[in-house]
């Protein structure tokens, strides 16, 4: 899940840039161009049902790494790794067990084999992780390191559980014809308890082998294998081992198991016998389960850095040369190889999704495996590999929000490619908008935060929702938006002669101030319910102010001078002399801003108000000289 | 199954579904009190666009609010462990015009009592529904200029609303009025608030929760601001739930991905002293030992008096906690990590 395109070029390309070491890139910026055609096509893994469970709890799992403290240093701090690795690996399992009951019920055959195949790749993930967790994270020393290189094998050469079961749960198992093959696959596992209890029941079926079962059992008992504690030394194990394969030697050379082929050949496995062992090809099924049971048997206290050199040869003998080594076998081998650059590159070539490399490299960088490789793009391979399975991230509807936890561990690009990916998530609903923004929020992107806003009231204004659209202007602080609204309520105003959507213009509250056209709306509001509740001076007081404070828009002051005109003809005076020098005043102001040529244009209307607006004025600045020279009392 | 009321699914817009899922009986608990098991999913049907609310009309019937506009009722048909779409209300809320193809708004909340329906959405539209009827019994345009959030029952005919624009709106559905009988507003900044519910017995109390995480107890009688504001979550709580039938227990979750417990049952030395067991307690108190008080320890100013407990229910918070709800002793949530959790035993 993660390229947000997958590049099926041409395979020449591809060969190129692998035998050029070149960690392989999409062909986008500064490269030659070749002569190629590139098909694209969008990944699809992503929208798997199952798959999303395997993205949100390795989310968990590399959220609870990142926030993982230091203080831990050594030994506990590795333990502590294991248990992350094997956490993760426990999620891909969950996941295969999950897309296995898919599986096996879908009816569609086209859907069957698609989850088929989708288990089988999880399968490849959990063995390269496991063989990867065993070598790099745990890093485990010659002696534990054969023993967990056993439990792998174990673990995951499955093909053979049928067989095993078929015969243990036969009447007579050692009667059954594949009884020797279970036999056969114990031992190349090192399941000694497992068969020698076989041993046992073929024992008390054939008293004639009873003879013979008794040694090999007494070998298989005895056999040497490394401990975990520290209880022996790798000496003392390897002293104690040559004896044990000395005594083999000699048990097979005196021709003890001649008359029973089956368990001649046990004993020439159990001597480490290559040509004994690759007899057995059908029942190890791979070449890596053949390493395993070849240093079983010849080499338990293998020291890691001598791996590669058995891992090759393995293969070689094991494939023989009649096919040629498959995708996973080339990443088991450059892991056996402890190249780690090389794993990673082989599993981003070999898998469609970022998910698997993405995770295992950041696994990898806190075990401080790997040194800062610079890349031609300057960040190093795990910040590469995390932002490109980020971005893929965000284009699913859903998952982008796992997207971002990533970004904000990338220490150099992740906050720009977040800037750049969170403003382009479609916002079809508020809430979904209110995440975005909170992310934004989060961490002072306050770009984004604004632009987010801008949309979103711009949406709210086309659908005629002018309160949600102030709601997302106050949110970002944008005074100019405000304003904007503002300019709709009023026109509205003029248009319909009321306003609409008091609910909101009454309770603007503090958010009034966030822009003055904001600031007038509401006062002018304000004037309006005072003159219907008819308490006309402090109206008239306000009405005042709104145009001597200038916080009405020059446009707005006829409207108000014409609302002044009831005021004005009231049979009480309201306005006082001083006031009513202010409105003239502001009314001189508003004609002589108009040009001659303007004043021709005024229709008969314009002309008129302002000839009523001089005539009330007047009239009242006379009644209330009068009244204010008047001796108060007479 | 007694699977409590109203999970809000993850959203998203391709791949919606509605599921019913089981949380079996009492077999295995943990030691902490969380259930083992894992719930069983029953059955599940898809739905067109985000589920943004929903709620049991009754045993069978679930209604749904969608993102597309609309208002869903889905019936569970236990004998077959099937859901079906038994009745939809298309385009219940839009934007100017309906016919449009994009013209739908998000409805955002939805409340029943059976048989009304009551849906609010982010077109400032309130509907008034009957089940089984197909017409609306009533719609209030452009009740609100800003987008409703949520809705809640105050009494049968009276309902409570809460806006982006941080009003908390009483309306009398029996009046055919399109005003609503009552406005209040938080002091300070308009901040949105995003959820609403109201106390189980006292119905004079109201609590929201808004856009800054804040949670608002109003009393409802009086004034036209809030009775306390108490300083919660970090970011958006969605949603605010007193316990129905323990009421001194309050719920709430936040887009900061956590879940607070609020506490108000009288401290521990005050309790009467049968309740002091060692060990495990009883898993919820009985009604009337607690609810002793006429006056509720919501609307107590004396924060001395009354000693709050929080508790914080997740620990590891990561994603957004959209939705809760509370059943008995039985606490589910979902988070935008794709996951519902489910906690059985609340009080232990």
């Amino acid at each position: 899940v993660h390229r947000r395109k997958k590049l099926s070029c041409d395979p020449e390309y591809v060969n190129k840039a692998h035998k050029e070491g070149r960690f392989l890139s999409p062909p986008v910026s500064g490269r030659p161009s070749s002569s190629c055609v590139f098909v694209v096509r969008k990944d699809q893994d992503i929208y798997i049902q199952t798959l999303r469970k395997l993205f949100n709890e390795s989310h968990g799992i590399f959220i609870g790494l990142q926030r993982s403290e230091e203080e831990f240093a050594g030994k506990s701090r590795k333990t502590q790794l294991v248990q992350v690795s094997k956490n993760y690996r426990s999620v891909i399992r969950a996941c295969m067990e999950d897309m296995h009951q898919a599986a096996v019920s879908a009816r569609d055959p086209a859907l069957h084999s698609q989850y088929s195949t989708q288990v089988s790749i999880l399968s490849a993930m959990e063995l390269i992780w496991n063989l990867c967790e065993i070598l790099f994270v745990e890093a485990a020393v010659a002696g534990p390191l054969l023993l967990r290189l056993l439990d792998w094998v174990r673990l995951h050469v499955c093909d053979v559980d049928n067989m095993v079961r078929e015969v243990l749960s036969s009447e007579n198992p050692s009667k059954h014809e594949l009884f020797w093959n279970v036999v056969d696959v114990f031992v190349l596992q090192g399941r000694m308890d497992e068969a020698r209890h076989l041993l046992s029941k073929e024992a008390s079926a054939n008293p004639t082998s009873v003879n013979m079962c008794r040694i090999l059992d007494d070998l298989m008992k005895k056999m040497p294998v490394p401990s975990l504690g520290n209880t022996q030394t790798l000496t003392e194990m390897e002293l104690k081992w040559q004896h044990w394969h000395e005594e083999c030697q000699r048990y097979l050379q005196d021709g003890t198991f001649a008359s029973n082929s089956h368990m001649e050949s046990i004993c020439k496995i159990l001597l480490g016998d290559e040509n004994a062992i690759l007899e057995k090809k059908e029942l190890m099924t791979t070449w890596y389960h053949f390493l395993v049971t070849r240093l079983l048997y010849s080499h338990p206290t293998v020291k890691p850095m001598e791996l590669r050199f058995y891992a090759q040869s393995s293969m070689d003998l094991f494939l023989g040369g009649e096919s040629s080594p498959e995708p996973l076998d080339t990443i088991l081998m450059a892991a056996f190889e402890f190249e780690l650059h090389q794993v990673i590159k082989e599993c981003s070539i070999a898998l469609s999704n970022w998910w698997f490399v993405a995770h295992l490299t950041d696994l990898l960088d806190h075990c401080k495996l790997l040194q800062s490789h610079n890349l031609y793009f300057g960040s190093n391979m795990r910040e590469f590999l995390l932002l490109e399975y980020a971005s893929g991230l965000f284009s699913h509807y859903s998952l982008w929000q796992l997207g971002v936890d990533y970004f904000d561990h990338c220490p150099e690009y992740g906050r720009v490619y977040l800037e750049l990916h969170i403003e382009r998530i479609p916002l079809n609903t508020e809430q979904k908008a209110l995440k975005v923004l909170r992310i934004c929020e989060q961490r002072q992107m306050h770009e984004q935060v604004r632009s987010i806003c801008k949309i979103m009231a711009m949406k709210a204004l086309r659908n005629n929702r002018l309160g949600s659209a102030l709601s997302w202007s106050i949110r970002a602080k944008d005074a100019a938006f405000a304003t904007l609204i503002s300019d709709r309520f009023l026109k509205d105003y003029c248009e319909k002669g009321c306003f609409s959507d008091l609910d909101l213009i009454d309770n603007l509250g503090p958010s009034m101030l966030l822009s003055d056209r904001l600031t007038f709306l509401g006062k002018y509001r304000e004037f309006h319910r005072l003159y219907g509740e008819k308490r006309f001076s402090e109206a008239a007081k306000l009405l005042l102010m709104l145009m001597t404070a200038h916080i009405a828009p020059c446009s707005f002051w006829m409207t108000l001078l014409t609302d002044a005109l009831p005021l004005l003809e009231q049979k009480e005076v309201i306005f006082s002399a001083e006031q009513t020098y202010e409105l003239m005043r502001c009314l001189e102001d508003l004609t002589a801003g108009k040009s001659d040529k303007q004043k021709f244009q005024d229709d008969d209307v314009e002309t008129m108000k302002v000839e009523m607006l001089r005539l009330a004025l007047a009239r009242n600045l006379a009644r209330v000289i009068v009244k204010e020279g008047t001796l108060e009392g007479s | 199954m007694g699977a409590p009321a109203a999970l809000q699914a993850c959203p998203s817009s391709l791949d919606n579904r509605i599921s019913i899922w089981s949380v079996g009986d009492l077999g295995n608990v943990g030691l902490n009190g969380e259930y083992q098991g894992e719930p069983q999913l029953l059955c599940d049907i898809r739905h067109n666009g985000d589920v943004m609310d929903m709620q049991f009309l009754d045993q069978e019937r679930i209604v749904v609010a969608s993102s597309t506009g609309n208002v869903t009722i889905f019936r569970h048909h236990q004998n077959n462990q099937t859901l079906s779409a038994n009745q939809r209300w298309e385009k219940a809320h839009y934007h100017v015009d309906r016919d449009a193809s994009c013209g739908g708004a998000a409805c955002t909340g939805v409340i029943c009592s059976n048989p009304e329906i009551v849906t609010v959405g982010e077109d400032g539209r309130i509907n008034l529904f009957r089940a089984d009827q197909k017409d609306a019994v009533r719609t209030i345009d452009n009740a609100d200029s800003s987008t409703l959030h949520a809705v809640t029952f105050l009494r049968t005919t009276e309902i409570l609303t809460v806006n982006s624009i941080g009003q908390l709106k009483i309306w009398d559905l029996r009046q055919q009025r399109n005003e609503p009988s009552q406005i209040f507003s938080l002091t300070g900044d308009r901040v949105p608030l995003h959820c609403v519910d109201r106390h189980p017995n006292q119905q004079h109390i109201v609590a929201t929760g808004g856009q800054d995480g804040m949670l608002s107890i109003w009393d409802i009688r009086q004034g036209t601001m809030p009775v306390s504001l108490l300083n919660a979550h970090e970011a958006e709580m969605w949603e605010v739930h007193f316990h129905p039938s323990n009421p001194d227990h309050l719920f709430t979750c936040s887009e900061d991905g956590s879940l607070w417990h609020w506490d108000t049952s009288t401290s521990v030395s005050e309790k009467p002293s049968f309740l002091h067991q060692g060990g495990r307690s009883t898993t919820y108190f009985s009604h009337n030992t607690i609810n002793q008080s006429v006056v509720s320890a919501w609307l107590s100013n004396d924060p001395t008096k009354d000693r709050m407990e929080i508790t914080n229910l997740i620990p590891n918070q990561t994603l957004s906690v959209n939705s809760l709800d509370i059943l008995g002793p039985c606490l589910v949530y979902g988070t935008d990590a794709e996951a519902i959790y489910v906690n059985r035993h609340l009080f232990a």
